[in-house]
């Protein structure tokens, strides 16, 4: 066991875990902050996805031990952030959830890709949500989203 | 599935049901819907009995309309749609309705399959009148309430957004009427709107579980926490069936937060189980488990070898499904007019988002359990039953799920018991099972692997003279409670629907079906059996018209019989809009369109795409979808789940989408291995046109999916030349 320092949506937190504790873990079991979901834990599904320094990331695969002082965002504090709150918003208005399960992990795809390409085609669509799975394929949706989101930020 | 249905709405007919209504503490309305005969799979008819008083309807003092939804949510929409038909009926404020998802109780079983589930797609088709007549009581009991007070007659009195209106312009709220209310006797019968008085049915509504799942705080299964809670995984034999010879947990037991290590039975052979304070300790844990399996006795299932087998059994006939006409003519018609087409359909597994799960805490003379769960009484029966229990002495809530697809209807209720097992030794502590993906891929309860073997005879009209099919995939419900329901004749309905009962007119029609036995378990995946059979029949009609040198819409509607009138009229539908969207230009070089047409759950669909090939796979640019459900309750969430729906088909067709096994062990193992579609697998856009229909409405959770596939590998066979009968797409 370690006691780490975490800095989530700016709020300073301490932890007691397992060096090799996945940051998703950390977040759902010790923060209690079950909006960042499990899907596969092998960052091959994007259920987990937060941003770390601004970085979209898979917490399921980054250990607690390698977070370092590196801020993290979470579908719970996105919000605060004006492109988050456009994103989350966007997907709303287009009615995109069905199960809702991976939709945190692709409304932090969809704000990071919208910070670094305001406007993104959907070749940049395709490659910066190309890993976040959705059982329900509710991707038609999540396209148009991010292009109404897109609008919004103008 | 149809077969329950049937059997279970004569089941229905012998049923009578009735409200009542009792004042709840905090005020306000509470009404209870009763059945006084259950009739469950399990315990048949039995003496009427007194239920414990649950509410589909509930008036708070605040204006808040809380109406609970007797089934599951897991992205069907149904948590929206039927609090939306209840409301109509009611005349509530939209804007002040919330909803709940009701807990395992007697009254809250599908009112034609007599269990409380999702399945069949038969949420809407099975509950609509039942919550539109809940709604109008509801609303005569407010207006009685308003009359009494006003004292003036009931046909005086109107009602809008939650308020009764009187005659002399008096007002009020349905929140105060509420108590009054409560004490009116329920009427016996109400008049239902007329459709064109609808306020809510048919509009597009937006979800009322949106923004919960857009900012992380909706609660799943998963995310349950609980004062004191552990976590648990079990070890799972490399191959169905094997049982634990030795175990070695000395290191296991050495990672911190780890509680407790025992073996415990499945439903078949056994496993081993780790209890932890948290996930990690408790995965890290099994991972250092050492142990020795028994595997002996078992079948060891390898693909290679189901395909063989399968392929031979194909070439003879099986238990017969339908016959009509004669089943030798295919015989007579010469080699040149025939097509004998072999299919192969893999596993699969349903995958959904959220990794299986369930919370159980056993209290010795009661237990309570918190499960994403689509077959509610089937699996309260097995926690209670595992916990020496009374169905009812397990308090069950029903959790949101992170999708299911058929994967949280298990018969066995696998999981439920697995988290039973593990909690009965941690009494009066919570435990939360935890199925990892890997778990899920490895763990069986696929879509069960098909071998399609069919002989086509074309006649001098360029239409199919005879048909001879052989459908070989082990049975989804022989030995189990469904068996007799579902199995006819030696055929498992499920294995032939969709094509037994095609609506195309084939004058010399055989259909028959072998069920092999195989170590491997199974289960239905969303559509079921329509999954390939759609894909053979949509196909095999394809090649038929291209043959005829014929437009594809044009031949199905020659094809099909004069009363499959959904299926016309979506075929008009497509026709219409495809002639919308090609006005004027033509798809570019290197595109294809192709089309495909089932009708399932008794709703019709008609899908057309426009196909290209990328990367060596089909890259989708467009769908158009035209969709007969009747009624559209919610046509937001109908669209929804269409252009949802489609991309759950293309899982049957990419690359990587099939679960294998090779010497009894299954060789993916999460999604690096097995790999659903993603956003670039997909259409571009989906377009969903809906027929209006005042008829009943029909299932919208499961016609989508059998279209897709036929409708692209149509598309690829105008591009390539070739016919597709292999899934996966491997290569094209």
């Amino acid at each position: 066991m370690a006691t780490y320092q975490l800095t989530v949506n700016g709020q300073r937190k301490q932890v007691n875990v397992d060096p090799s504790t996945p940051l998703l873990w950390v977040l759902r079991e010790d923060l209690k902050m079950t909006g960042t979901k499990y899907g596969c834990g092998i960052s091959a599904c994007g259920a987990c996805t937060v941003h770390l320094n601004g970085v979209a990331t898979r917490s399921c695969v980054v250990p607690v031990s390698l977070v370092g002082d590196r801020p993290i965002v979470t579908i719970e504090g996105v919000g605060n952030d004006p492109v988050g709150r456009v994103v989350q918003n966007a997907w709303v208005a287009k009615d995109v959830v069905q199960c809702g399960y991976c939709q945190s992990g692709q409304i932090m795809s969809a704000v990071a890709l919208l910070r670094a390409t305001p406007k993104p085609t959907d070749e940049n669509i395709e490659e910066s949500m190309g890993g976040n799975l959705c059982r329900c394929a509710t991707y038609v949706r999540i396209r148009e989203a991010i292009k109404n989101a897109s609008q919004k930020l103008k | 599935m149809r077969a329950a249905m049937k059997l279970q709405k004569d089941l229905h007919l012998d049923r009578r049901s009735f409200l009542r209504v009792s004042s709840v503490a905090a005020g306000g309305l509470l009404v209870a819907l009763y059945f006084d005969l259950p009739a469950t799979l399990s315990q048949g008819n039995q003496p009427p009995k007194i239920y414990p008083p649950d509410a589909f309807v509930h008036i708070r003092p605040d204006g808040k309309i809380m109406i609970t939804v007797n089934r599951l949510e897991f992205g069907q929409g149904v948590h929206t749609a039927l609090p939306m038909v209840l409301a109509d009926e009611m005349d509530a404020d939209w804007s002040q309705v919330i909803a709940e998802l009701a807990p395992a109780a007697e009254v809250y079983k599908d009112p034609v399959f007599g269990i409380q589930m999702v399945g069949g797609s038969g949420s809407i088709a099975h509950s609509f009148q039942q919550y539109r007549e809940l709604g109008a009581k509801v609303r005569a009991m407010l207006i009685a309430a308003a009359a009494d007070r006003w004292r003036v007659t009931p046909e005086q009195c109107r009602t809008e957004a939650s308020i009764v209106h009187g005659p002399n312009n008096q007002a009020a709220k349905y929140a105060d009427l509420a108590n009054d209310a409560a004490r009116k006797p329920v009427p016996e019968k109400v008049t239902l709107k007329n459709p064109s008085e609808f306020r809510i049915i048919g509009k597009a509504v937006p979800r009322l579980d949106s923004r919960s799942k857009c900012d992380g705080s909706q609660k799943f299964g998963l995310d349950l926490d609980l004062p004191g809670m552990k976590i648990a995984v079990v070890a799972h034999p490399p191959v169905f069936g094997g049982k634990v010879k030795s175990v070695n947990d000395t290191e296991a037991r050495k990672v911190e937060g780890v509680r407790d290590v025992f073996e415990i039975p499945l439903v078949k052979g056994s496993g081993v189980a780790v209890v932890a304070d948290k996930f990690w300790p408790a995965k890290q844990a099994r991972d250092l488990l050492k142990i020795d399996w028994d595997l002996s006795g078992i079948e060891h299932p390898d693909s290679a070898q189901l395909w063989t087998k399968y392929h031979e059994l194909a070439r003879t006939r099986g238990n017969v499904a339908v016959t009509r006409g004669d089943e030798k003519l295919i015989d007579q018609i010469a080699a040149p007019n025939r097509i004998v087409a072999e299919f192969e359909f893999p596993y699969l597994a349903h995958a959904p988002m959220e990794p299986l799960n369930t919370t159980v805490r056993f209290d010795g003379d009661a237990a309570e359990a918190w499960v994403p769960s689509q077959f509610q009484t089937m699996d309260q029966m097995a926690i209670g039953e595992v916990l020496g229990l009374k169905p009812e002495q397990v308090t069950f809530h029903t959790e949101f799920a992170g999708g299911g697809f058929g994967r949280r209807a298990t018969i066995d209720a696998h999981v439920p018991r697995e988290a039973a097992l593990i909690a009965k030794r941690l009494r009066g502590t919570p435990v939360k099972l935890i199925w990892t993906r890997e778990d899920d891929v490895r763990g069986g309860y696929y879509r069960p692997m098909h071998a399609h073997r069919v002989e086509v005879g074309i006649g001098p009209d360029g239409m199919p003279a005879a048909w001879r099919h052989v459908v070989v995939g082990q049975s989804l419900v022989a030995g189990t409670p469904f068996e007799g329901m579902l199995i006819k004749n030696g055929v498992d309905e499920t294995a032939v629907e969709g094509t037994s009962d095609t609506s195309y007119v084939i004058p010399n029609f055989h259909v028959s079906a072998h069920h092999p036995v195989v170590n491997v378990p199974v289960l239905w995946w969303r559509s079921v059996g329509h999954t390939h059979n759609a894909f053979v029949m949509e196909t095999l009609i394809d090649e038929l018209a291209t043959r005829a040198k014929m437009g594809a819409i044009a031949y199905r509607r020659k094809l099909l019989k004069p009363e499959a009138k959904k299926l016309r009229a979506v075929l008009d539908l497509l026709d219409e809009k495809s002639a919308i969207y090609w006005r004027n230009r033509l798809p570019p070089q290197g595109h294809a369109i192709g089309m495909a047409c089932h009708e399932s759950f008794e709703t019709a669909v008609a899908c057309e795409v426009e196909v290209s090939i990328e990367n060596k796979r089909p890259r989708i640019h467009h769908a158009t979808v035209a969709v007969h459900c009747g009624m559209a309750v919610n046509p937001l969430t109908i669209e929804s789940q269409f252009q949802g729906g489609l991309g759950f088909g293309l899982t049957q067709l990419v690359g990587q989408g099939a679960i294998t096994l090779k010497d009894g062990r299954v060789e993916q193992r999460n999604f690096d291995g097995y790999t659903p579609p993603y956003i670039a697998d997909v259409p571009v856009n989906v377009d969903v046109y809906i027929v209006p229909s005042t008829e009943a409405p029909t299932g919208c959770g499961e016609p989508p999916v059998p279209v897709i596939a036929p409708a692209v590998v149509n598309a690829l066979a105008k591009l390539t030349g070739k016919r597709y009968r292999s899934l996966p797409l491997v290569s094209i």
